[in-house]
């Protein structure tokens, strides 16, 4: 089976989130960038399904050369080659379109994203992808397993989910529960330095959304403490003040 | 030129936050000075299609196939992308749910759209400008994107909307487009429903645990003070990695990012990553023994002092606060 693994580069999360150039861009002194915790999931679910030479796992990212230790350390967890697309990834169309367009002509089997980038929360890009290259999508899945090229998937629903039979290829945004996130260990380390990473140039889109400009979240009005043993008050102002109940 | 809004709806029922888009799909349309039309794939009843003209939809359009009867992604944007072509659609509207995040990318690229999820406001429509916020780094900020193509697509946050009523008469048109074969290659075979609890992110009240819990055999205490208001139960991440309760409880930075009216945080010490989920809530009360704990800072109300003893009085007071009622 061949897995291509859709990894973005986020600041980590406990970055403390600011900005510069006139609350036009993210500030990012000092702030440290990880692979997308969800992204990590799909990585270590592609492993789980391709290893003992039962396939391959190659890792797609949209970024600029400073995304190359995010990509090295997906390496290192265990994929077996990378690409990167060489542009700063404007938009979840962007990269879709450009993940699609190197795609195409791959046969890969499966596809596998997590179910949103923690930074720009989109969740846009599995189903955009699918539908680029017309093969079904699942934006949130919570399990995939394989019998030979059949797969069966447990997509999120409102109240519940859904138990789908699927064929390959296909696309599947990532969560918890689908595997547990891998930590790359020595031998993983030093052979992800010479493991495969092509560069490619990005494709125009023809399209994109622009962000204007970022605010921070209001801070909250100092918080009211409440004696333990006074706890009706707490309803009282839950009902009267906050008028939430 | 019109709006279009697709209402999702549970085996023939409109939810709150289905009306809750047609109430924000209305307001887009009045704006634009022109019509809202909204769309329901599947069986609901004459007399529920209807009263979304109560929100302000004047057209109301139905396709019931038997095919359509489960969720099917892509046969259900091919529809909802036919159906903006048919209607001269340039503003379409989803919900930011499970289904929405599936369909809408979809249709931005069907409709080559440019595409904002999980909006949390009207757009701003002023000189010629297409203006929508949204959430960004998971609660920790808010992003103004622009869209510049002639289609604009937009999923709205759960909770982030009233209702607001404008009634119109509407029009039940039953529609019934062509289907592609190509779009039923996903089959679904089993649909498993949770509980009859309200789901987490819609729910408008919840109560949610963190380690301070001690262990799953207290969730009780969690779950009595739910029950007592009403509410849905969370959890931090902490607790779902132990698997004290299970994933579709986290809410958080790497969990669910919720928006409640009520969020009640017991026993959850406040790391900037659980934060980040829960800051748009409206009103915030913490429960913690640590006078310390972070998220007293980010709290409205706050309570210092042994989850064991505060809750059960808690509990007593709302039942009586309930019982006056």
């Amino acid at each position: 089976m061949k897995v291509l693994v859709c990894v973005s580069n986020v600041p980590d999360t406990t970055t403390k989130v600011t900005f510069t150039n006139d609350n036009m861009e993210f500030n990012t002194a000092g702030v440290q960038f990880i692979i997308n915790p969800y992204d990590e999931i799909a990585l270590a679910r592609a492993i789980e399904l391709t290893e003992g030479g039962k396939g391959t796992v190659t890792i797609v990212n949209v970024g600029k050369a400073d995304t190359e230790p995010t990509i090295r350390k997906a390496l290192a967890i265990g994929a077996d080659d990378a690409v990167r697309i060489d542009a700063t990834p404007s938009d979840a169309y962007f990269v879709s379109y450009n993940i699609a367009e190197y795609a195409r002509d791959k046969n890969f089997d499966l596809i596998l994203t997590g179910r949103e980038s923690i930074d720009y929360n989109g969740a846009q890009v599995a189903a955009m992808v699918g539908e680029f290259l017309d093969i079904p999508s699942f934006s949130i899945i919570k399990k995939v397993e394989f019998d030979g090229s059949i797969a069966t998937v447990d997509r999120e629903v409102e109240g519940g989910k859904e138990i789908i039979n699927v064929s390959t290829p296909f696309v599947a945004g990532c969560a918890e529960g689908v595997a547990a996130a891998r930590i790359p260990n020595m031998r993983g380390i030093m052979s992800a330095r010479t493991k495969r990473l092509e560069v490619i140039a990005a494709l125009e889109s023809g399209q994109s959304t622009r962000i204007i400009k970022y605010e921070v979240p209001p801070q909250r009005s100092t918080v009211k403490i409440i004696p333990a043993d006074e706890v009706g008050k707490l309803v009282e102002l839950l009902h009267s003040e906050a008028k939430v109940i | 030129m019109s709006v279009l809004v697709y209402v999702e709806h549970a085996e023939g029922n409109f939810k709150k936050s289905a009306l809750e888009i047609v109430s924000y799909s209305k307001a887009i349309a009045d704006q634009l000075k022109t019509n809202l039309i909204a769309l329901a794939i599947g069986n609901v009843s004459d007399e529920n299609l209807t009263a979304l003209g109560k929100y302000g939809a004047e057209k109301v359009l139905n396709v019931s196939d038997k095919k359509l009867d489960n969720f099917v992604n892509e046969a259900y944007s091919f529809v909802i992308a036919d159906t903006a072509k048919q209607e001269a659609a340039n503003v379409i509207v989803l919900s930011n749910t499970f289904s929405g995040k599936g369909l809408a990318p979809r249709l931005a690229v069907k409709l080559k759209a440019d595409f904002v999820s999980g909006a949390i406001e009207l757009p701003d429509i002023q000189n010629e400008k297409f203006v929508v916020k949204k959430t960004t780094f998971s609660g920790k900020a808010f992003a103004y994107v622009e869209l510049l193509s002639s289609i604009k697509l937009i999923t709205l946050t759960i909770n982030s909307y009233q209702l607001i009523e404008s009634a119109v008469s509407s029009k039940i048109v039953k529609i019934s487009p062509e289907f592609r074969d190509s779009d039923f290659r996903a089959t679904v075979k089993q649909v498993v429903r949770s509980n009859d609890k309200t789901p987490l992110p819609e729910a408008e009240l919840v109560v949610s645990g963190g380690r301070g819990l001690k262990g799953p055999e207290n969730w009780h205490l969690i779950e009595d003070l739910a029950d007592a208001l009403g509410a849905a139960t969370a959890c931090s991440k902490p607790v779902s990695d132990a698997d004290w309760r299970p994933h579709e409880e986290h809410v958080g930075q790497t969990g669910i990012s919720i928006s409640p009216n009520l969020y009640i945080a017991i026993g959850i010490s406040g790391a900037i990553q659980h934060l980040a989920g829960v800051s748009s809530s409206k009103t915030i009360v913490v429960i913690n023994k640590d006078p310390e704990a972070p998220f007293f800072k980010a709290a409205d109300y706050g309570i210092v002092g042994d989850a064991f003893e505060v809750v059960p009085k808690l509990i007593e007071s709302i039942k009586e606060f309930k019982a006056q009622k």
